[in-house]
């Protein structure tokens, strides 16, 4: 449950365009998919989809909250939450000092954006996981950011839609971690009494303690492409299984085959999907409450 | 309600729980605490069931797939109460630990327990759980038929019932797979068993990249997994005392106490209204690691969007 690396809370070579073993790497970029090099300009350009194969490289917050919510409405909100210690936790480092290190490289406080936006004059609550940070891993912040979005979005009458990118619970806030599933688990129960859609898009990764809660529970769950999607670490299932792993296992392609996913949507028309569907699910509160 | 561990040591020794205490040894390490809740011989759900449930009647299979022999479900009677049951069963012989996969649940486990969870609530029924698992399924299969997502609509099904829930952590609570049976207005765990986002194994793997005996017995320390660290950080509400020794010592005992605790949350339950215990159970999870928060501006905070 727990997400698999911790050192590596860096996104993995494998996913972030990888720079090309030249002297002017800023200008290439190196398709870890198709090993096609494009000018990273170029990339950048097309929603840092390669245009070559189509791989779906990993979004900062920032350049996903650019590409989806309506320019100049978006409005942040819990910004100032964050943790202490609370289990003394010490690893290699000690947790403050891992946590000081993540805050000062993105600037935030935590694996979570959350805030109040609009997708086509459409207002919502949106969540954005940081998976630069520590892994995009859910303690005690990022089950607190979402249940209070949720719960706002509940109060207001507002659609929900959570983009999650995350190794799962972290675990130097032990058990602490796990019982965030519950949290956000309870504002989602409220949200969908209260005939409020939610719409769960999986990017890459989304495994453990996030896959296992919010992350599946979408009114309708949606993936990017190759999203590596999942419940247990890979090499902890070919441990259990002592067989050889399926084509696609864990993919976006492999959760829709066996019927976990309503649709993989690619990037450029993410934006326009999610709008039409919010469309079609959000009614006015008269109709939703069955009031005058 | 929360107790503190009175009967930790000989030098508390003060009469109430005389007989949990005599010979315990003084402050259990945290990894000595796993291997009793590990331990072969540890009662597991099965026979609980056996001590403070009568007519138990087991229901079968979750009408997608097949049924999953690591959880049990079922109805009975707690005293005269009509009650459900949920619970994880590891096995005791080497065929019963094949046949109910070492209580590791499949998907279809996790939906069997959602059928009950849905019963209980339509026909009022108390809910009581048994958590004893190193976690959920994770082979291929499991991911298959949604692991995950299984474990997740359980959390929100648990969250929405409108009946007393009460989870006991009889042996290893692992992880997401054990929490499917957690989300309750109760959470009483018994001095010896553990309740972890990952096993210390899983942890000293990725920590120390190699889960020798040393590196387990200090991430199981690290994690702070065991029962007195659980209760001061809120995750769990009361430590049912074991026999000296462990549960498998003295299993009547170990029931004995088990069901008073039951039995007397139960009762103070059953005086509020479906609607107060399912806000209440919202009130507490809500609430889980919040002291620990502080509001921390961040040095070069960007702006986005």
């Amino acid at each position: 449950m727990a997400r698999e690396e911790t050192e590596q809370s860096v996104p993995s070579a494998s996913s972030q365009p990888v720079q090309a073993a030249t002297p002017r790497d800023d200008i290439w970029s190196k398709c870890p998919t198709c090993k096609e090099i494009s000018f990273r300009k170029e990339v950048e350009r097309n929603l840092n989809v390669c245009p070559k194969c189509g791989h779906h490289f990993r979004l900062t917050v920032a350049q996903r909250l650019s590409i989806t919510v309506d320019r100049g409405s978006w409005r942040e909100m819990f910004a100032e939450l964050a943790i202490d210690d609370p289990l003394g936790f010490v690893d290699s480092k000690p947790y403050p000092k891992r946590m000081q290190q993540a805050r000062e490289a993105s600037g935030r406080n935590d694996a979570v954006v959350v805030g109040l936006g609009k997708i086509e004059d459409r207002p919502l609550a949106l969540g954005v996981m940081d998976f630069e940070f520590m892994g995009g891993s859910m303690g005690v912040v990022v089950g607190e950011k979402l249940a209070r979005i949720f719960n706002l979005a509940t109060r207001r009458g507002l659609p929900v839609i959570v983009f999650s990118a995350s190794g799962g619970a972290r675990m130097q806030e032990g058990a602490l971690s796990l019982m965030q599933m519950a949290k956000v688990s309870v504002a989602i129960a409220r949200l969908r009494d209260a005939r409020l859609p939610y719409l769960s898009v999986m990017c890459d990764p989304t495994t453990g303690g996030v896959a296992a809660s919010f992350a599946m529970l979408g009114d309708l769950n949606l993936a990017e492409p190759g999203a590596l999607i999942g419940f247990a670490g890979r090499r902890v299932t070919l441990q259990t299984s002592n067989q050889e792993l399926p084509e696609n296992f864990q993919r976006s392609e492999f959760l829709l085959a066996h019927g976990m996913l309503d649709a993989i949507v690619p990037r450029h028309q993410m934006r326009f999907t999610l709008a039409r569907l919010l469309a079609i699910l959000t009614r006015p509160k008269s109709i939703r409450t069955g009031r005058k | 309600m929360a107790r503190t561990l009175q009967h930790r040591g000989k030098a508390s020794h003060n009469g109430k729980h005389a007989d949990a205490q005599a010979g315990a040894p003084a402050a259990l390490s945290a990894i000595e605490r796993v291997r009793l809740a590990r331990h072969p011989s540890r009662p597991q759900t099965l026979e609980y069931l056996d001590a403070m449930i009568a007519e138990f009647f087991e229901i079968h299979g979750d009408r997608r797939f097949s049924d999953d022999g690591a959880i049990v479900a079922g109805l009975g009677y707690f005293g005269k109460r009509p009650v459900a049951i949920v619970g994880q069963q590891r096995g005791r012989t080497t065929v019963e630990r094949i046949a109910r996969n070492f209580g590791k649940p499949h998907p279809e486990g996790y939906r069997k327990a959602a059928r009950i969870y849905e019963l209980a609530d339509r026909f009022r029924l108390p809910l009581i759980t048994f958590i004893d698992t190193q976690g959920a399924e994770s082979g291929v299969g499991a991911e298959e038929r949604g692991q995950h997502e299984a474990i997740a609509r359980n959390l929100e099904l648990m969250a929405r019932l409108e009946v007393p829930i009460i989870a006991c952590v009889i042996g290893e609570g692992g992880s997401g797979g054990a929490l499917a049976l957690g989300v309750a207005n109760v959470v009483l765990m018994q001095e010896n068993a553990s309740y972890s986002v990952i096993t210390p194994e899983g942890c000293a793997a990725i920590l120390w990249r190699e889960a020798t005996d040393e590196n387990v017995a200090r991430a199981a320390a690290a994690l702070k997994i065991s029962a007195p660290d659980l209760l001061e950080l809120g995750v769990i509400d009361e430590i049912v005392p074991e026999p000296a020794g462990g549960a498998h010592t003295a299993p009547a005992e170990a029931a004995r106490n088990l069901a008073a605790a039951v039995g007397r949350h139960l009762e103070r339950l059953l005086k509020r209204t479906p609607a107060e215990l399912r806000a209440a159970r919202e009130r507490k999870f809500a609430a889980i690691g919040n002291a620990h928060l502080t509001h921390g501006r961040v040095e070069n905070a960007r702006t986005i969007g």
